[in-house]
């Protein structure tokens, strides 16, 4: 297990640098004046031309500057420092107040899931071949052909507007209900995948030699279900719901913005609309970094319930 | 963007039907003496599907629509007449005007053209990129496919929307071909990884076929090797991971030109129709409503097809 865990981390290590490097070459690599574009239309004097040369060692060139300077992010990066965004906030400070409601969406998201999801992939998976299950894989597959610019913008309408049976936008420090909406809008995706998942390796599992000795030593249905066959079949489950969890912390980014969310995604939403450069490059780096150790916890929690993935 | 992520995730996970489900092909139906093909098999399956011959119609209509839009509507997408505004169905616009005063309906027509540009270039660009790293890293393994699968690693670590975003955020020019190239290079350089996955595992199991191993007897070199023995075996599952790839590459671009990143006016495209029709929903949601089934069906009809074609082809569903 530690032999495991050790190999994961040092992954994790470089894949944190391959993708910040790609991240960084692709904003600032080639770009043309970065202090011109810090200043936008303003003029920018000789001395400060220098001072900021000087500061963020501009005048180093080729490969050697390059490495500097990306190092010189990823200090920051890792020290929490992000900079400021063009209208002068601190993104350290846009971020703090943005994550408590991205968090608070994506666990609803993730509660939908897995009420709606797990039940009836464990029920679809029972019953395999039936109506229900037929009706499901049918629903899932809608489900998940359709974008999120579709479904959210219809839901918001339809159900937010002119049935009015959720609040159609949600505003600055929105509550629970508010939430609601989004929350099932950005589950639907997950609970697809969820119910799938669940569906597949519940009747795997319930052609397993063990569930035949279960079933043959008299245990009630019930319980072979609920105790054999549903410890074993979650396990693919709870990995994938650990990747949505980071997938979700980023991946609000289209219904935040069309529920007036103020989480992360909303941000970065109204940083990509406005053209704030520096607002967009730090949220994609943290939400980068997000992702890829959510990936890592996910991994370990696999490799804790999975003995034989440790064994490989 | 966890779209993209959930579609990737199912082409691997879900989407197995029961086989108890279906009556499999019946086993003796062909001439007695006469090996059935594997594709053979496929298609006796697929023809009794109407999920197949649905998603197969949607996906035609929509070739159509692209190529030749005229065939379905008369009226021009670009003659706007803002004293139209909202205006009620008359004349050919049969779902009326929207907030420019400009024919829903013709716009959506004309939205497929670019929906199916991108998703068709990309998923050929992606489906090369997917072939040449499969097949080196598939066929000579050792370093080669250790350093090419890390790539492969690496590049399945990068969130698709977030590097989307990076990377469309510097293509400045607001020239329609040159922001419909972006698109089409930011999709699949993001996006083959799975595709390539695919090819390596069944370029793998083909390499170690027994005649595989006569051919190189004969005399035949790699190249040979790879080209007409090992190509034709990876061709098959790569096609199919494909059509699914394009459709989410299709809801991509969407996405991405309805936060304002991809495709830009005066290009019309369905994600652009759908953010206009979002911020006057209030006042009239057929702009809304027209666009979005456009784009949900054809991205439905694709990742259908490719589900079908799928579940036709794999043996282990038999």
């Amino acid at each position: 297990m530690f032999r495991f865990i050790v190999r994961r981390l040092l992954q994790m290590v470089l894949a944190f640098f391959g993708t910040t490097l790609i991240v960084y070459a692709l904003m600032f690599a080639g770009q043309g004046d970065p202090i011109q574009a810090l200043a936008g239309e303003r003029p920018v004097t000789a001395a400060q031309r220098a001072y900021l040369t000087e500061k963020y060692h501009l005048d180093a060139t080729g490969v050697g500057g390059f490495f500097y300077r990306y190092f010189d992010y990823i200090s920051n990066l890792l020290r929490g420092d992000l900079g400021e965004s063009l209208t002068g906030r601190s993104i350290g400070d846009i971020l703090a107040a943005a994550w408590p409601v991205t968090i608070k969406l994506a666990l609803i998201a993730i509660a939908v899931a897995v009420v709606f999801g797990v039940t009836a992939g464990v029920l679809a998976g029972i019953r395999r071949a039936s109506i229900f299950d037929n009706a499901t894989l049918l629903l899932t597959l809608l489900v998940l052909g359709i974008p999120t610019i579709v479904l959210a913008p219809l839901a918001q309408y339809f159900l937010g507007v002119k049935w009015q049976l959720f609040p159609p936008t949600a505003g600055a420090d929105p509550d629970f209900f508010a939430l609601l909406l989004p929350g099932i809008v950005l589950g639907s995706l997950s609970l697809a995948t969820a119910l799938r998942l669940t569906r597949t390796s519940v009747a795997e599992n319930l052609r397993a030699d063990y569930v035949r000795t279960a079933r043959s030593k008299g245990l009630p249905n019930r319980r072979v279900v609920s105790v054999h066959v549903l410890r074993n079949s979650l396990i693919p489950v709870i990995t994938f719901l650990g990747v949505e969890v980071g997938n979700l912390m980023s991946g609000a980014i289209i219904t935040e913005g069309v529920f007036n969310i103020p989480g992360v995604g909303f941000n970065l939403f109204r940083g990509i609309r406005t053209e704030d450069g520096p607002l967009v490059v730090g949220i994609v780096s943290v939400l980068v970094v997000v992702y890829l150790v959510s990936n890592l916890v996910v991994d370990i929690l696999y490799a804790v319930l999975d003995p034989r993935i440790r064994y490989e | 963007m966890s779209d993209f992520e959930t579609v990737a995730a199912s082409e691997n996970q879900a989407a197995r039907r029961g086989p108890a489900g279906e009556p499999g092909a019946p086993n003796q139906v062909g001439r007695p003496g006469k090996p059935r093909s594997l594709a053979g098999d496929a298609w006796r399956d697929l023809r009794r599907k109407p999920i197949f011959w649905i998603s197969l119609v949607l996906v035609l209509l929509v070739t159509a629509m692209a190529a030749v839009p005229g065939l379905f509507t008369s009226n021009d997408p670009s003659d706007c007449v803002l004293s139209r505004q909202h205006a009620a169905p008359s004349g050919g616009a049969i779902f009326g005007y929207d907030f420019q005063g400009c024919d829903t309906y013709a716009r959506a027509v004309y939205g497929a053209r670019a929906s199916l540009l991108v998703g068709a270039l990309s998923a050929l660009f992606t489906g090369l990129i997917a072939l040449l790293v499969g097949m080196l890293a598939g066929f000579f393994g050792g370093w080669v496919d250790a350093v090419l699968s890390r790539v492969i690693d690496i590049v399945l670590g990068i969130p698709l929307l977030l590097a989307a975003i990076v990377l469309l955020k510097r293509v400045g020019s607001d020239s329609s071909t040159v922001r419909v190239a972006a698109v089409i290079f930011v999709l699949a350089v993001l996006g083959w990884t799975t595709a390539a996955r695919v090819v390596r595992s069944s370029v793998i199991t083909a390499r170690e076929q027994d005649y595989v191993a006569a051919a190189r007897m004969l005399g035949a070199g790699n190249g040979r090797i790879m080209w007409r023995h090992i190509l034709p075996n990876a061709l098959a599952p790569a096609i199919v991971v494909l059509t699914i790839a394009l459709g989410s590459f299709i809801a991509a671009e969407a996405t991405l030109s309805f936060l304002g990143i991809g495709l830009r006016e005066p290009t019309i495209s369905w994600g652009i129709e759908i953010n206009n029709g979002r911020v006057h929903m209030r006042e009239s949601a057929t702009p809304l409503v027209v666009p979005s089934t456009f784009l949900a069906l054809t991205v439905l009809a694709f990742i259908m097809l490719g589900d079908a074609i799928r579940d036709a082809f794999d043996p282990k569903l038999r």
